[in-house]
């Protein structure tokens, strides 16, 4: 379709009030037109309140001319559901605004800084570097490190916000030519050993992350990438044919630092997972090995399976029947994924929205955490209409191309990957296996005390300060404030006398399920208050909430606490947290419909620790 | 095809600059459209160049002066190809 047809489309649905659909068109047009970003924030603009957009304050410090991807990137975010607000920092003037307190830069106040400076500006000598003598390379190197350390540092003084920091780009043509890779101090070894030195600096910190920007340029070519035209002239050295890659590379990044993220992909099987229909084809008939054409849905097949190893699930949702799928699944000597590898599983002849939602329910995430991979763009259009909130994946007509479309896809991407996420998807058999032995036990009771279930209970430490952190990020239902906190905002409540924070550790006979709650409190005066109380929905009504409250109470009458209050701010998927408070005591002090404030008076109340529950300490854990 | 030529240079110029397409004229320049600074003109030359699937020589970007000298540059890179 022509993309002013789907303009007019689109503006056709925004008159109809049809908005869902008028996103999708919008994500449709952005894929077939990157020169449409101006039309597409002009229509976000009308559209964005019906949306649950999440915002982001990005800010960008630069040694180049970036304005004209700016736009880009804008509408980019928005197609992906993220609503950015942008500062830009004045030309070439990065090093000043991350050194000065005073500037601009701090009184924007970003969510995320992107540090985007060229080879050429900083390190002119391994750009063009023929007036200067080899010698020196080394020196060189050290000092555009050292330059690189010293701004993180300083920015990492003033703000705990994100930063995203692009390595240096290699020249298409070494200086000295061949010569350059036979000497010891070579040109282009030394850019690669400032890249190494910023990839160190950035991880010596929380929250820094490197952009492997000479890796994205030379995945296009680096002849290809340069616009050497509009470098001369305007100082941007990027063909606009590439802006649109460049803007898709700053959105994995943003994906997981606003935690837009997918955490279950649904795969759909029948030219998705392998070519041909195997109602049809039968499982001698379909395409799927090692030789081409079989071989792209085994590349897509690999790529799940990596995925699987970020720490996503994998489920299946199909229309299909349900034999002929497991005998593909049991009997083809070419399938890489095995049933044991899906955590939800729904082949059936129903809407593919209506068996999204049941996987969400399956898993216990919300709809938001599901992405869809299917090859049928009607099937893709039905879960967007009905069902918004879920990722769709907009496969490339060519089945070749469906392996790097999912692993490139931002709202896969990570930047840290803990002990937790690895072993996911075996919690979630054992949490299969704990519902089975469930539906045998006597009373509720039995069935906990079945679970044998031990807890931890600490503050938090050097080594669960990532984790609290992603959990306060990414626990959305049983959580009663649902405030999100930067591992660098929670090692601040370290620092304070009156915060305490509880991080709850919990093994069962199935598995050590890791870190899974936690809360924070502060204290004012004779009143504690609960500021955060989170736990993942793999454990929750089990009676681990009570003890972690209850382990709470009595520290704070240990302290002389007279109240201690909580709040519960109703959010679309909290519903599990809702009546936490009061069910435990607590009575209502305030309420209104954006927030509830609960008090419980411990000289009056107690909250009483579940005898099926065992705590136990770190030490007699780690064994 | 001028007028075509035209009137699409003229509202590429009015989306970039941010202005009415009435209020552009062929004498329309960077010192009456009061958006049209260096960081516009790049982005101007970016949206022509999409539009009309070419690349603009370094003379050419700094030869654009006004909204006639882009159209009649354009004319002369489309009327080649």
């Amino acid at each position: 379709m022509a993309a002013s047809d789907r303009r007019v489309i689109v503006d056709g649905l925004i008159g109809e009030g049809k908005t869902d659909e008028a996103v999708h068109e919008l994500a449709l047009l952005w894929v077939d037109d990157p020169s449409s970003a101006s039309f597409i924030i002009s229509r976000y603009k009308s559209i964005g309140p019906k949306l649950r957009l999440t915002p982001c304050k990005a800010a960008f410090e630069r040694s180049f001319t970036l304005e004209p991807l700016i736009p880009v990137c804008r509408a980019a975010a928005l197609v992906n559901g993220i609503e950015l607000k942008v500062h830009l920092g004045q030309f070439n003037a990065y090093a000043q605004d991350i050194l000065d307190a005073q500037s601009e830069l701090y009184r924007f106040d970003p969510d995320v800084l992107v540090l985007a400076v060229l080879t050429s500006d900083v390190a002119p000598e391994l750009w063009q570097g023929s007036h200067h003598g080899g010698s020196e390379i080394g020196a060189v190197s050290q000092r555009v490190a050292h330059h690189f350390d010293r701004l993180i540092e300083a920015f990492r003084s003033k703000s705990a916000s994100n930063v995203i920091i692009h390595t240096l780009e290699q020249p298409p043509y070494p200086n000295k030519g061949v010569l350059d890779d036979q000497i010891t101090e070579s040109q282009m070894a030394a850019i690669r050993s400032i890249n190494d030195e910023i990839r160190r600096a950035a991880s010596k910190h929380k929250g820094v992350y490197a952009l492997d920007y000479d890796g994205l340029v030379s995945r296009f070519g680096r002849l290809s990438w340069r616009d050497e035209i509009k470098w001369q002239v305007a100082r941007m050295p990027i063909k606009s044919v590439f802006h649109c890659s460049l803007a898709q590379e700053w959105l994995k990044f943003l994906h997981p630092m606003t935690g837009k993220i997918a955490k279950v992909i649904a795969v759909d099987l029948d030219n998705t997972l392998w070519g041909g229909i195997i109602g049809e084809d039968g499982v001698g008939g379909i395409k799927l090995g090692n030789e081409f054409p079989g071989s792209a849905y085994r590349s897509l097949q690999a790529a799940l399976l990596d995925l699987r190893d970020r720490g996503l699930l994998l489920a299946i949702c199909s229309k299909n029947n349900f034999d002929d799928v497991t005998e593909v699944f049991e009997k083809h000597p070419e399938m890489l994924l095995k049933l044991k590898d899906f955590s939800a599983i729904r082949i059936n002849w129903l809407e593919k929205s209506a068996n999204l939602r049941a996987i969400a329910m399956d898993l216990n995430v919300g709809l938001d955490a599901i992405a869809l991979i299917d090859d049928n763009p009607v099937e893709r259009q039905q879960v967007h209409t009905q069902a918004p909130e879920v990722h769709v994946v907009d496969l490339p007509g060519d089945p070749l191309l469906y392996a790097d479309a999912v692993l490139s896809f931002p709202a896969f991407q990570r930047l840290a990957i803990s002990q937790e996420d690895r072993e996911r998807s075996r919690y979630y058999t054992a949490q299969r296996q704990a519902l089975e032995l469930k539906s045998q036990s006597l009373t509720k009771e039995d069935f906990y005390r079945s679970l044998q279930q031990r807890v931890v209970i600490e503050s938090v430490t050097n080594l669960t300060l990532g984790r609290t952190a992603q959990l306060t990020q990414k626990t959305n239902q049983f959580n009663l404030t649902s405030r999100r906190y930067t591992e660098q905002q929670i090692a601040q409540f370290l620092q304070a006398s009156n915060r305490r924070t509880y991080t709850i550790r919990v093994i069962d006979r199935y598995a050590d399920n890791g870190l899974v709650g936690a809360a924070f409190t502060q204290d004012l005066g004779d009143t504690c208050v609960i500021d955060t109380f989170l736990l993942s929905c793999r454990v929750i009504s089990r009676g681990i909430e009570t003890a972690l409250l209850s382990h709470i109470v009595r520290e704070a009458r240990d302290r002389g606490i007279v109240f201690l209050r909580g709040t519960f701010i109703p959010t679309k998927k909290n519903h599990p947290a809702e009546s936490f408070l009061g069910d435990h005591g607590f009575s209502p002090i305030e309420t209104l419909p954006e927030s509830s404030v609960w008090q419980l008076e411990l000289q009056k109340a107690d909250v009483s620790w579940p005898p099926w529950i065992h705590l136990a300490d770190v030490e007699a854990v780690a064994q | 095809m001028t007028d075509a030529i035209s009137t699409q240079v003229s509202q590429i110029a009015a989306e970039t600059f941010e202005v009415d397409v009435q209020d552009i004229h062929p004498q329309s320049s960077p010192q009456t459209l009061e958006n049209w600074d260096s960081i516009q003109h790049l982005n101007f030359i970016l949206a022509l160049e999409a539009k009309f699937q070419i690349e603009f020589s370094a003379e050419e970007m700094e030869s654009i002066r006004s909204i006639a000298d882009a159209v009649k540059i354009v004319e002369q890179r489309t009327a080649h190809s």
